[in-house]
């Protein structure tokens, strides 16, 4: 055996084994863990004024972030829902601006999740209860993208919506921040 | 034993005509109709063709060379063939030229006199694509009498159907093989197919272009109805959603009205105006539920509601925590959307 063939029998055995180790992201179709999970009535403080610590990430804040299928689901609520009648395709307009980088109640999902589920003051309703936790976290995920925040293999590379804005894949990435982090 | 066997498929297959509940064979329509007589002469004529090409070639290989003779074409001794032969050639050439013709004048006659049944109709419905059902509004100049449906269309025999396509997501395929052909729902764009269906009966329908997780579950009914018939469903239809009559239908009304329900889906005539999901307001009246996934009943109601990503996975509609009590009353509400 040559050593050139030898040599290129590994790399195709080695790149064989790569893409073995690639995990594709998992839809969950069910929403079962999630029913009930956040009991009405039951406020879970997610604004730490003055530099609180944040408590830890919400652990089922890891089936929803950099998960496309459940992107793509919250992009498809966010326009059913009339998200956009106030804030537009994340520009803002009635309601904040979505996709720069000021949070007001923090810009992490979980902070996300909960604005959306319990609503905020001046005009954002309270979702709890018109929609499952599960669609909730999904759009929570969909409004965390605009800013650029998931990976890129994750987000669409196609808005719905006519757009003349740059595709989600070709954005910078940022950080998760929330009310604290961000400074402002 | 083999033999057997392949001389059965075709019957098996030729057995699949007789079912008209869904048929390419259907022949229920009238472009169907016409469609299909295209179909058979440009298979008579093929045959033909086909037939009469491979026969000249299976001579070809079998007929020996004369010995000593050398190929005509390389000797350039051809033109100099026999004067029959050269009269078989020209005729032959004359024969594929005028049959093309009859097929392209045939195709053409076709098309002409269907788009000519799609002049003048008498009904015009609005299909809207969704993943995965269907939505369906029977227009009217008349905002009252516009009637908002889903998943099961009705129209009368006879009377010569418009239906406007349009999606909202992704591309679909209107496909109703017993009663016409097949076209694309684009987003963003309007196309159009029409109906004259020429016997009564109810029909299936499935979206015939792949579509996302549950494209084999995006399928509808069409009821080909007389027309007085269909003038009393159109009637009923019509109505407003009845009240609840029993204390466990009108808890079932109250849940929906307050719950998730009522983000998606619309009942006429109650607070419930959801515009995202099918409309429920004669739900019980169609044979299927889920875009022809499950055929109607209560238990298959209470299993959808119960867990519609089980049923459907993938579906838009999630799956809601709900007590055993509730699920009962919305179902025995949604009973009674006849």
């Amino acid at each position: 055996m040559s050593s050139p063939f030898r040599a290129s029998l590994i790399i195709a055995g080695a790149a064989t084994l790569m893409v073995c180790g690639c995990k594709r992201e998992e839809r969950h179709s069910d929403s079962n863990p999630l029913a009930g999970s956040v009991p009405a009535g039951e406020r879970q403080p997610t604004i730490y004024p003055g530099g609180g610590t944040p408590p830890p990430l919400d652990p089922r804040a890891a089936r929803y972030e950099n998960n496309a299928p459940a992107l793509a689901e919250g992009q498809w609520l966010y326009a059913q829902m009339n998200c956009v009648g106030c804030h537009a395709h994340g520009g803002g307009g009635m309601g904040p601006a979505l996709m720069d980088d000021k949070w007001r109640y923090g810009g992490r999902i979980d902070q996300i999740a909960m604005t959306i589920a319990e609503g905020r003051p001046n005009g954002m309703p309270a979702w709890r209860g018109r929609l499952t936790d599960d669609q909730i976290w999904k759009l929570a995920a969909y409004v965390r993208s605009l800013s650029g925040q998931p990976s890129k293999d994750a987000v669409s590379s196609r808005a719905d919506e006519m757009s003349n804005t740059t595709p989600l894949t070709l954005t910078p990435r940022q950080g998760p921040r929330n009310a604290d982090t961000a400074g402002r | 034993m083999k033999l057997a066997t392949l001389a059965f498929l075709p019957a098996l297959l030729g057995a699949c005509s007789y079912q008209h509940y869904q048929s390419v064979f259907g022949n229920a329509g009238t472009d169907d109709h016409q469609f299909l007589t295209l179909f058979a002469i440009f298979m008579a004529v093929c045959t033909v063709m086909y037939v009469a090409v491979i026969a000249f070639l299976i001579v070809g290989i079998l007929r020996r060379r004369r010995a000593g003779e050398a190929n005509v074409v390389e000797t350039g001794r051809h033109h100099r063939a026999h004067p029959l032969m050269r009269a078989g050639l020209i005729g032959w050439g004359a024969v594929v030229s005028i049959g093309l013709m009859a097929l392209a004048i045939t195709s053409f006659f076709t098309d002409r006199s269907m788009a000519q049944s799609a002049a003048h109709p008498r009904l015009s419905i609005t299909v809207t694509g969704n993943q995965w059902w269907w939505d369906a509004v029977y227009n009217s100049a008349d905002a009252s009498q516009t009637l908002h449906t889903a998943n099961e269309l009705h129209i009368p025999v006879g009377v010569p159907t418009r239906i406007i396509l349009r999606s909202n997501d992704v591309i679909h395929s209107f496909w109703l093989p017993s009663l016409a052909g097949k076209q694309d729902l684009i987003p963003g764009r309007e196309t159009d197919i029409s109906i004259v269906p020429k016997k009564t009966g109810i029909y299936r329908g499935q979206c015939a272009e792949y579509c996302g997780a549950q494209h084999a579950n995006m399928a509808f009914v069409v009821n080909v109805d007389n027309y007085p018939d269909f003038i009393n469903w159109w009637r009923q239809q019509l109505q407003p959603a009845p009240a609840p009559a029993t204390p466990l239908a009108q808890a079932g009304f109250d849940y929906i009205a307050q719950h998730q329900c009522s983000m998606c889906h619309n009942i006429a005539g109650t607070p419930v105006g959801g515009q995202v999901g099918p409309d429920l307001t004669h739900f019980a009246s169609r044979r299927t539920l889920a875009a022809g996934t499950l055929p109607m009943s209560v238990g298959n109601l209470h299993d959808w509601i119960a867990d519609p990503q089980s049923v459907k996975p993938g579906t838009k509609m999630p799956k809601i925590p709900m007590e055993e009590t509730d699920l009962r009353a919305v179902v025995a509400y949604l009973e009674t959307l006849k």
